[in-house]
């Protein structure tokens, strides 16, 4: 009676520690099937022409002889729109990461970090349909004409609203893992305390802040909701920031729902890019905090 | 946020006070034009609020709260009046958000439980690198993947085979090819998996080591050990993750947008089509008029509160966390 409940006890115990095993298969699968399925489907789809032609009209293969096509104009827009997001939020986002880090310890700060927090946790669909409701203020109020509503502006302001408060939340996180000792051996040598944050603090984390606001802008790569809200989807080039500007995902979402064949397969082409860039910058972020991690001496505090 | 970091314990001492003179400028303009980018950020949450809040009055004036329960949204058509509720959206959004929360926070706290109990040293920190490779995964690559993967599966095979075993129930009557709310919820299931078993594994790591010696000296097994002592110790942790993965199922777009059918009612069963707040501001946003764009605005006005009202939550429980002498990962 006895020893049959203590081998009940173990199997139990046994059996939960296999089912642990399969809820990280679980999670595994999909994952796997999503590379799997982007790499079979998207590599059909990128060629030279894939980079450099613009993107192809609906077309029905059985009635009508169709066009490849290419996503250039998607690929350009996503690159003009993460430029400017990037310009803006990287700086800005880095030097409140900075004060954040620097200034923790007095209660306002730290409620503000409190609200940083908070903002990375904002739908960023709820970021698209700010940015619209907000440009469309300023033109009724007169500031801009209404073309800059939906505009590769608009579509770049959502991106940078977005990457704010990563930026300077991982910033923050870098800064705050540098040992103290380093800037108090700074100002032990009486070099002024903005000094020693830029010479010391901001260069002993660099590798770790410059590798979070790769992570951002990896981020904003793949967000769909806010530019889908503030932007006209064209299928040319952009011409200027307050016209009709194409993305990358976007195109994966129009192309990928609307069920045309020659569409379909740039969407799976398209996702193979992004993904093969988050995965790739994922990748090195792991090995750039390893090696912030050993130089810093952080081994333990991560 | 709560304990200061290290720097600060260190350095704490004010710009001015180390220096009287002239000196103090450069620390002060420092400290002022730092100190004003963090403000922008904290000042652009604040216009965010604002705006929204602003621009949901003409829908608010018209409608009132009953908005939030209203079953009928009526787009200007030329011969009805408009009519604006929220009610099949919300209704959505709590059971998708649910369904995610059903599925993903037991595996996420397997996933979990085994990274920090049971895996070998050598492969804890790969494995759980690779888990959190599913955060890094775009929405709409979720969506298309669901569209062509997911979505055949679940209509081939896995509702009809619930609707088989369970169609006599009110939940799994009828069914729509794969486009509907289980589907969705699934694919959140997914989604959330990254943030709340990253968070709950922190929770377990935080656990003293005493804890589960405590428990195996008086005989429990492995798996008593971490049920009575790690989860039980653990647990304020692990609400707090549940909370932030419930925040981010509500706000996720384009994966729902993209699998839950999109349909503008409210069904019992969880094999129909559906729309949550955010997959039917996504595509309806751009043809909306006036007085419709105002009624999307203030559903987006609830979304907001929703992601502040759980982020608050999680954050002051992982506070309670680190004032009791714990570590919670943030």
């Amino acid at each position: 009676m006895k020893f049959d409940r203590a081998t009940r006890r173990r199997w139990k115990s046994h059996l939960m520690a296999f089912l642990c095993l399969g809820c990280v298969a679980i999670a595994l699968y999909p994952l796997a099937s999503i590379l799997y399925t982007s790499v079979v489907r998207g590599a059909q789809a990128i060629n030279a022409d894939f980079f450099t032609q613009n993107l192809p009209p609906p077309c029905n293969p059985s009635v009508e002889s169709c066009v490849t096509g290419g996503i250039w104009p998607a690929l350009q827009g996503s690159l003009i729109m993460l430029g400017i997001a990037a310009a803006f939020a990287i700086p800005v986002g880095m030097m409140a990461g900075v004060f954040l880090s620097q200034y923790g310890h007095l209660k306002t700060v730290q409620s503000m970090r409190f609200f940083v927090d908070v903002m990375t946790g904002i739908p960023s669909i709820v970021v698209g349909i700010f940015v619209y409701a907000l440009f469309l203020d300023l033109a009724q109020a007169g500031v801009f004409n209404t073309s800059w509503v939906l505009s590769a502006l608009a579509g770049s302001t959502a991106l940078a609203i977005v990457m704010l408060p990563i930026v300077a939340r991982t910033t923050d996180e870098s800064l705050r893992l540098v040992p103290p000792t380093l800037a108090e051996a700074g100002l032990a040598l009486g070099i002024r305390r903005w000094r020693v944050t830029l010479s010391v603090v901001l260069s002993t984390g660099r590798t770790a802040v410059i590798t979070g606001a790769l992570l951002a802008t990896a981020r904003a790569l793949g967000e769909t909701a806010p530019i889908l809200l503030t932007t006209h989807f064209t299928t040319f080039p952009a011409q200027n920031l307050n016209g009709p500007i194409a993305s990358l995902p976007v195109l994966i979402f129009q192309f990928g729902t609307g069920g045309f064949p020659n569409q379909v397969s740039l969407a799976w082409g398209a996702t193979l890019l992004i993904v093969g860039i988050m995965l790739l910058i994922s990748i090195v972020a792991r090995v750039a905090a390893g090696v912030v991690g050993s130089r810093a001496g952080l081994g333990g505090g991560g | 946020m709560e304990s200061p970091g290290p720097i600060a314990q260190g350095t704490a001492a004010p710009a001015p006070q180390r220096d009287a003179s002239g000196r103090a400028l450069g620390d002060n303009l420092f400290l002022g034009i730092t100190g004003a980018t963090a403000a922008f950020i904290n000042l652009t949450l604040l216009l965010i609020i604002v705006i929204l809040a602003d621009d949901s009055l003409p829908t608010l004036r018209v409608f009132g709260l009953p908005f939030l329960w209203g079953t009928s949204w009526v787009p200007p058509n030329g011969i009805t009046p408009q009519l604006y509720g929220a009610l099949p959206f919300i209704y959505g959004t709590l059971v998708t958000s649910a369904l995610a929360l059903l599925i993903g926070v037991p595996i996420s706290i397997g996933i979990a439980i085994f990274l920090v109990e049971l895996s070998p040293g050598w492969l804890r920190e790969p494995l759980g690198f690779v888990v959190e490779l599913l955060a890094a995964v775009p929405s709409v690559v979720y969506g298309l993947w669901g569209i062509f993967v997911l979505v055949p599966f679940m209509g081939s095979t896995v509702d009809p085979a619930l609707g088989s075993a369970l169609g006599w129930t009110p939940l799994f009557s009828g069914s729509s090819q794969g486009y509907n709310m289980l589907t969705a919820g699934v694919i959140l299931a997914i989604m959330i998996i990254p943030t709340v078993s990253s968070i709950t594994r922190d929770a377990l790591k935080s656990v003293p080591q005493s804890q589960r010696e405590a428990a195996l000296s008086l005989g429990a097994t492995n798996w008593e050990a971490t049920r009575v002592s790690v989860l039980t110790y653990a647990r304020t942790g692990i609400f707090g993750a549940i909370i932030l993965g419930l925040g981010r199922a509500t706000g996720e777009t384009m994966a729902v947008t993209m699998t839950i059918g999109n349909g503008n009612f409210i069904h019992t069963s969880l094999l129909s089509s559906a729309q949550s707040i955010a997959s039917f501001i996504a595509n309806n946003f751009a043809e909306a008029g006036y007085l419709e764009r105002s009624a999307l605005l203030e559903l987006g006005l609830v979304l907001l509160g929703i992601s502040i009202l759980t982020n608050v939550v999680a954050r002051v429980l992982f506070r309670s966390l680190t004032g009791a002498g714990e570590e919670a990962g943030s």
